[in-house]
């Protein structure tokens, strides 16, 4: 009984953040435009348009291989996972072993290498001129999400999110600097990993400067649906990630009672519309950089990354 | 008795503190040149007297056979500069590189500088000495930079960079340092004064104080000119009016080595702590070898000094590296002879550029046919500088080669070469510009005063032939005491 | 030392070194200067706390001077020294921002294994100061290597006296004479750096030091 109860909670994360994961991209869109005065659409649109896109017509280039067509799925499949690994409203869950910092970079990692892939493949500019973008931001975001993961499980003894979370909870953990500068070297990761302004615009199709557009440009139909779904659900991920890891307050542990789950569902909502509110708070604040500049911000995540890990080893020694 | 020496302590500080002061308000060059001369004077017969009777040590200020010697040394010369100075700065009214404004504003800051040097000799507190040193850079600065051309103002903000990272670095050792006192000393004052860090040194950590040690032979060095970090010495000697440049060479180098002999012993009364000598030595090495090599292409006639001046601090911070009683003894006699003979010098070399109207070596030819006493005096002064009997310098190095010989035959060599190529190219130099035609340049006589020079050369030329015994004796026991 | 107290002291100077990155960072020179009007006020609420934890009442002196001086007035006179004079805005760097920040990284661990194995006999705090201390020192110097432009210079200066502080306030009972007179270097260092920026200015079209370099012996007269 105790085993199906578990793999229910479980099940209902899985699905939680499937079902989240768009409403969270409409969220973080419509309070822009109401920053912006503007009415804006509904928190509910991607839903419609995910609808809207499945029922057409996926459309292929002539020079489209298997890899075009089959990346999609991959992508979903993997962002998916990754997903429903972090700890959302409870820790402990029953794949909360499997849900460790490194397993998710590694997923996250292959869904951006397919990505890349998918993008050189029709063969047209676009899809080249992204991919090779994407490669770079990749190529210091990687590092410096290590670094944090670095600082993370030095601080906690462990990769595994769960584990981290309950950590935080206790109170040893203190006020420390490292803990800090691993929040500001995320929160920078998370913004180039997502596209979002500084680094890229999700909004736009301007040639000079877009990135994870130019790469899905040739998607259409129920492809393209899943890849939207995906970034959505990448998006979401690095909220939970950031909830779980920097405020894990109101989470339920597995095993408790369903008011507890309740409530780290009502709290875990919360985090997911503060982070959106701020995401969109600061995306109407700052201007984009020029994709010059980009190597310079993930650098300094990076060293930020670096000097959390190192001054860790200062406070290690009282 | 302790009352006359709480008083020459006092005037010491006294002096030249209420000197700037007047000499900030008080208008008029004449008066400005007299008054600093006076007062370098007083401050002198108060040097003087400390030698007879010694007040006892405070937690601020402090007497003893090592600055006593300084002291006294600081405020001879700073006398005769000072007299030099006052021919030297009525001519450059006159040809108008200086203001009556500007000149007020050199004299008060000249007896700011002198009260900087007197209270870092006599401090008793590692913090106060700091204090001075990094005022006595700041005076020494604005110095440099007093002819506003733009080759002197480069040289001031060169100077004022490279001496601000020194002190800075400085400042990092002596928190160290009061970081090792402090669980032995207690806190507070005591944990910073030169006795009770003396007395107690053997219960420091050692870890921390070598690492102090470091930053401070740094910084400190930095102020004295050792190598790596000499770049501003030769900028800020060239550009600066030259009786600066002699203070300069004379004293402040002097001032900051002694800091750093200061930190040596408290580092050698700690038997755990690393040997300080090694570094001292490696230091002092390079930059004898280094400023030997640069005299060579120097074309200007105070920057090559300048270098000289490295030279002879890589000497001595070498010989009290070396340590023992007969290298402290020669690091002690030749840190008196050094500062006599290179102000010596300078007050010849300044005269000199201002009867030829510039400081370029090729153009300064037969000096001793057209200016016979200044030519000679240079002649007389570069002899010493370079070594040769029957001046005190030669007496001094020869100490520091034999010593050095009879210990360590393997560094005696670099020494020895680095002494060599130095003589060389002075005398070589020297040669060009006593000897040479002279050229058509201007030959007028210029209004030199030189009482000062004479001084000062027939000082180390009595220190050459004779050494009065006391005077000995109690280098000896300097020399012990710097273990 | 009780949790907090701790936390809080670790924080505020783990803080300063932080800010000295960010001014590693910068490119842009009023950037630089606002950032470093930041690394001062860390440095007041770094000593302000020393001194509540301490008991040490004479830090709050040493926590005013830099407030005053460093927090406000350097920054605002940079301000206008730099709109005066018509300097250029971008600071040009040695190597690029992500290099520099790599050796700046690299001097952080280097201040870390320095620091820490010499004061294993010091307390907790102090020693901690120590080595975030000496890491402030340390990138200040060098931001002073890798910028060549006069203000930079002067900031990179400054950034590296605060770590001075820093030092002097963890070092329990370390005697007021001494902070007394750092915030008085300072001050003087100020007068002399504002007269220096202005004559550089008169005499020279850049404060840029490569200009002044350029210039040496052998090419004169």
């Amino acid at each position: 009984m105790a085993l199906i109860t578990d793999y229910l909670v479980q099940g209902c994360q899985m699905l939680l953040v499937l079902l989240l994961a768009p409403l969270l991209t409409g969220w973080v869109r419509t309070i822009k435009a109401q920053l912006l005065r503007r009415r804006g659409p509904s928190p509910l649109q991607p839903y419609r348009d995910l609808l809207k896109l499945l029922r057409k017509e996926a459309l292929l280039a002539d020079s489209a291989s298997w890899l075009f067509r089959v990346a999609p799925y991959l992508i979903f499949a993997a962002l998916w996972v990754a997903a429903a690994l972090v700890p959302t409203f409870a820790s402990g869950l029953l794949f909360s072993w499997t849900a460790d910092l490194i397993a998710i970079v590694a997923l996250l990692g292959s869904a951006r290498f397919f990505l890349a892939l998918a993008g050189l493949d029709v063969g047209t500019s676009f899809g080249g001129i992204g991919s090779s973008r994407e490669m770079m931001i990749a190529s210091l975001a990687e590092p410096a999400m290590l670094m944090i993961v670095f600082t993370l499980s030095l601080l906690a003894g462990t990769t595994e999110l769960s584990a981290i979370a309950q950590f935080m909870l206790t109170a040893e953990v203190g006020l420390r600097v490292s803990l800090a500068l691993a929040l500001l070297a995320l929160i920078m990761v998370a913004i180039a990993e997502n596209a979002r302004i500084p680094v890229d615009n999700p909004a736009t199709h301007l040639e000079l400067t877009m990135v994870h557009e130019a790469m899905v440009l040739e998607y259409s139909g129920r492809h393209l649906a899943l890849i939207e779904l995906a970034a959505s659900l990448k998006l979401l991920l690095y909220l939970s990630l950031l909830g779980c890891i920097f405020i894990p307050w109101g989470m339920a542990t597995a095993g408790e009672s369903w008011t507890a789950y309740l409530i780290g569902v009502a709290a875990y909502l919360g985090k997911l519309a503060l982070g959106g509110f701020l995401l969109a708070l600061f995306e109407t604040s700052i201007a984009k950089m020029r994709v010059f500049r980009v190597d310079q911000f993930l650098g300094a995540a990076l060293m930020l990354g670096l000097l959390g890990a190192l001054l860790l080893f200062v406070s290690r020694s009282r | 008795m302790n009352a006359l020496g709480f008083l020459a302590v006092t005037a010491l500080l006294i002096v030249p503190a209420s000197a700037t002061v007047v000499l900030m308000l008080a208008p008029g060059y004449r008066f400005g040149a007299r008054l600093n001369v006076s007062a370098a004077l007083l401050s002198l017969l108060a040097a003087i007297t400390l030698l007879g009777w010694r007040p006892e040590a405070n937690l601020y200020l402090r007497v003893d056979d090592f600055n006593i010697y300084l002291i006294v040394l600081n405020n001879l010369v700073s006398f005769t500069t000072s007299v030099f100075s006052a021919s030297y700065i009525a001519h450059e009214l006159e040809t108008g590189r200086l203001t009556p404004a500007y000149l007020r504003f050199y004299h008060a800051m000249y007896q700011a500088l002198l009260f900087a040097m007197n209270l870092a000799l006599l401090a008793n507190n590692i913090g106060l000495l700091w204090v001075a040193i990094e005022l006595a850079t700041l005076i020494t600065v604005l110095m440099v930079g007093l002819y506003r051309t733009r080759a002197a103002l480069e040289a001031a903000w060169k100077y004022f960079i490279l001496g601000s990272l020194g002190i800075a670095l400085a400042l990092f050792g002596t928190i160290l340092v009061y970081l090792a006192a402090q669980p032995v000393v207690g806190e507070g004052l005591p944990a910073m004064a030169w006795d009770q860090l003396l007395a107690k040194a053997d219960a420091f950590e050692p870890a921390l104080l070598n690492l102090a040690f470091v930053f401070l032979l740094l910084g400190y060095g930095t102020k004295a000119g050792l190598v790596p970090l000499h770049a501003w010495l030769p900028d800020a000697h060239a550009e600066g009016p030259t009786p600066i440049s002699a203070v300069l060479s004379g004293l402040l180098l002097n001032v900051a080595l002694y800091a750093v002999l200061r930190f040596k012993m408290l580092m050698s009364a700690n038997s755990h702590a690393l040997a300080p000598g090694p570094l001292m030595v490696g230091l002092g090495l390079l930059s004898l070898l280094f400023a030997g090599l640069m005299l060579y292409r120097r074309g200007d006639i105070k920057r090559l000094f300048a270098y000289s001046s490295i030279e002879h601090m890589g000497i001595i911070t070498f010989a009290f590296g070396m340590g023992g009683p007969l290298a402290n003894f020669a690091g002690l006699l030749h840190m008196t002879m050094h500062s006599l003979t290179k102000s010596a010098i300078f007050f010849t070399v300044g005269h000199i550029a201002q009867a030829k109207g510039t400081q370029r070596i090729s153009t300064i030819r037969g000096l001793t046919v057209t200016h016979p006493v200044l030519g000679w005096g240079l002649v007389a002064g570069v002899i010493a500088i370079a070594g040769m009997p029957p001046f005190g310098v030669f007496t001094s190095e020869f100490l520091v080669v034999s010593s050095t010989f009879a210990r360590q035959p393997l560094l005696a060599l670099p020494l020895a070469l680095g002494l060599l190529l130095a003589f060389g190219t002075l005398l070589w130099r020297l040669h060009g510009m006593a000897f040479g035609k002279p050229d058509s340049g201007p030959v007028a006589p210029v209004q030199a005063s030189i009482l000062p020079m004479l001084t000062h050369l027939a000082l180390v030329l009595i220190a050459g032939i004779w050494l009065p015994g006391p005077l000995v004796a109690w280098f000896k026991n300097v020399a012990a005491l710097l273990g | 030392m009780h949790g907090l107290a701790f936390d809080i002291a670790h924080l505020l100077a783990g803080g300063m070194v932080v800010v000295s990155f960010l001014l590693l960072y910068q490119v842009r020179l009023f950037a630089l200067i606002n950032v470093f009007a930041l690394h001062s006020l860390v440095l007041v609420l770094a000593v302000g706390w020393q001194a509540t934890i301490q008991e040490a009442h004479h830090l709050y002196v040493t926590a005013g001077i830099a407030l005053i001086f460093k927090a406000i007035l350097i920054p605002t006179a940079l301000h206008r020294i730099v709109r005066r004079l018509g300097i250029h805005r971008t600071l040009e760097v040695v190597g690029g921002v992500g290099l520099n920040m790599l050796a700046g990284a690299a001097l952080v661990a280097l201040a870390i294994l320095v620091m820490l194995p010499v004061t294993t006999t010091a307390d907790v705090l102090a020693r901690e100061d120590l080595a975030f201390a000496l890491a402030v020192v340390l990138l200040g110097l060098w931001l002073m290597v890798i910028r060549h432009n006069a203000v930079s210079l002067v900031i990179g200066f400054m950034s590296l006296e605060n770590g001075l502080v820093l030092a002097a306030a963890g070092a329990r009972g370390m005697p007021l004479a001494v902070e007394i007179s750092i915030a008085f270097s300072v001050l003087i260092a100020l007068i002399v750096i504002g007269v220096f920026l202005f004559r550089i200015r008169e005499r020279f079209d850049s404060v840029d030091m490569q200009a002044m370099d350029s210039f040496r012996e052998g090419r004169r007269r």
